[in-house]
């Protein structure tokens, strides 16, 4: 499977990074180079042998229901670039 | 043409924890903004999720009550997407392998009982809020509310009309606080609904294709929001055009859905299990727990209560629509020995009245199961008049007396008592000669009056069958 450069620009849309223009085609054809890997994974024969969702062969450890955390807000929110009445404050997202 | 509309419903409910899904901060409603918001919830660099045992626990009984198939295993995965009250940049959700599968329940709609198929419900994080307003251009988010656990329960398209869609989120909103899995309380957004609509033409296989609404927040707005959309889609098509896919908002100020700004690469979530969560197992011994801790539910409630108390389908329905109101009814019953006719009344009547007056609920009732059981007891056995109960029951009200103390301070006992009765009625007829001989005449019709200076004399106190009869006795002598 070959990634083209348009294929480049949606995915760096789609998790907000910045690429520069010369980049794009080194990150193509190095996408391409990990298809090419995975798709040589996908040969072999995994017929009868079921998908895991996780490396790790376990299971999930579930925490009891319990309020262990107090409020660090201040310390939190000394590294806001702005805040206001205990908001976070972020460039406006609607109209 | 013929239109027929096609609905499927999607419920998120928060599930009633102490502590968030994947931290140990506080879901409690109302706290000053971020102040149940740690480092977890922040998304910060290195924290690490650490399911809610609790939260697994409620999806489980969810299912049970629902007869889903539970996943002996089931996954989390990361829905991406950007938004300023998602700090981590995805949602931590389910996606092919959701804890709980396909259920049923039923709803009736027109006396007509239909089944509605249950998908699937999978567990999710809830996300933070943002505020658009006040902020010099800028906009405020409080994450308060990020991480606190939300059960996604989407249905089957198999809703026919905005009425079986509104008696269906009925039935969901009964069944989780029925189980006590969830508050219900719509205006604090713990039970939210977003709606799919399509229409196609009568007879027609095919779906047509669907608007989603989101985030309607009451009963009324769901079924105005479906009318609504329905005729949209119905002119659309109509005059030639085509209904878009697309998510639609609701105003409830002008009656009305519109677009939501399309999202550019919509819906490419681009979902992949959570690498920070392993697969979530259920044993046959949790499984047992959540079977044993099952409530008795709606339906079940709903037909015992016609048989054992002998109410009517009307009267059960609304005694068992809330888990409190059923158990305040059943206690009551106790404490009036029986009369479960006379306490139902009281209990849908003068005290659900009283309620809504007040804007109370059942759970915050002034007058308890025990002193209205107690009062409808008196009047059971003839102690008081059902009119003198209602005086009673006001004194109740304001009070902490129990009826027959308020009845024998105000002295509201019922005069039954032949003898004393007779003389007050002596002492009428030879007062008002003048109807005692109209009424010999053949006016009967002053009975009346004579029942009426004896209620005033006595301050409603006679008991008035015997006053009836006695009058009758006497006037016809």
């Amino acid at each position: 499977m070959s990634i083209q450069s348009e294929d480049v620009l949606k995915i760096a849309h789609l998790a907000r990074l910045g690429i520069q223009d010369e980049q794009v085609e080194s990150y193509a054809s190095d996408l391409t180079n990990i298809m090419g890997l995975v798709e040589q994974m996908n040969q072999v024969d995994t017929t009868g042998i079921e998908p895991m969702a996780h490396p790790l062969d376990q299971v999930q450890r579930l925490r009891p229901d319990v309020v262990s955390e107090k409020n660090q807000r201040e310390a939190l929110q000394k590294n806001a670039p702005d805040i206001q009445d205990g908001l976070f404050l972020v460039p406006r997202v609607i109209e | 043409m013929q239109w027929e509309t096609v609905i499927g419903l999607e419920i998120h409910a928060q599930l009633a924890t102490k502590s968030k899904i994947f931290s140990g901060a506080s879901t409690a409603y109302g706290a000053e903004p971020n102040t149940q918001a740690c480092a977890v919830d922040l998304g910060l660099p290195g924290t690490l999720p650490v399911l809610n045992e609790q939260a697994v626990r409620f999806a489980v009984k969810f299912g049970l009550a629902i007869g889903a198939h539970i996943a002996p295993y089931s996954v989390f995965a990361r829905k991406n997407y950007f938004y300023p009250d998602l700090p981590k940049g995805y949602q931590t959700s389910q996606f092919d392998k959701p804890i709980v599968g396909l259920g049923q329940i039923d709803i009736v709609v027109d006396g007509e009982i239909k089944t509605i198929g249950v998908t699937r419900a999978h567990l999710e994080e809830d996300a933070g809020k943002s505020l658009h307003e006040d902020y010099q251009g800028m906009t405020g988010v409080d994450l308060n509310r990020a991480g606190t656990p939300l059960l996604e329960i989407v249905s089957e398209p198999d809703m026919r009309s905005s009425a079986e869609a509104v008696a269906y989120v009925k039935k969901l909103h009964t069944l989780v606080q029925y189980l006590g899995i969830c508050d219900g309380n719509m205006q604090e957004g713990s039970f939210r609904c977003d709606v799919n609509v399509s229409v196609r033409p009568m007879g027609q296989e095919e779906f047509g294709t669907r608007a989603e609404i989101k985030n309607l927040n009451s009963f009324r707005f769901i079924e105005k929001a479906i009318a609504h959309e329905v005729e949209r889609q119905i002119d659309v098509i109509e005059s030639g055009g085509k209904v878009v896919q697309e998510t639609r908002l609701y105003d409830s100020n002008k009656d009305e859905t519109r677009s939501m700004r399309s999202k550019e690469e919509a819906n490419d979530y681009r979902y992949f299990p959570c690498p920070d969560l392993l697969p979530v197992e259920i044993t046959s011994e949790l499984l047992d727990d959540m079977r044993d801790s099952l409530p008795e539910l709606p339906a079940a409630k709903k037909q015992r209560f016609q048989q054992q108390y002998g109410l009517n389908e009307y009267d059960s329905d609304v005694l068992t629509t809330q888990r409190a109101m059923a158990n305040f009814y059943e206690d009551a019953v106790n404490f009036a020995d029986a009369e479960s006719k006379l306490v139902a009344n009281w209990v849908m009547g003068e005290l659900s009245a009283g309620l809504n007056q007040h804007s109370l609920t059942i759970s915050t009732s002034p007058v308890s199961a025990e002193r209205l059981g107690g009062l409808v007891k008196r009047i059971a056995d003839q102690t008081i008049s059902g009119k003198i109960a209602k005086k009673v029951f006001e004194f109740m009200w304001g009070s902490e007396s129990s009826a027959d103390e308020i009845i024998e301070r105000e002295g509201l006992m019922q005069i039954s008592d032949t003898g004393e009765l007779e003389k007050i009625i002596d002492q009428l007829m030879a007062d008002n000669e003048a109807q005692v001989e109209q009424f010999r005449a053949g006016k009967t019709k002053v009975l009346g009056f004579f029942v009426g200076s004896i209620m005033k004399q006595t301050q409603g106190k006679a008991n008035p069958q015997e006053v009836n009869k006695l009058l009758q006795e006497k006037l016809k002598e």
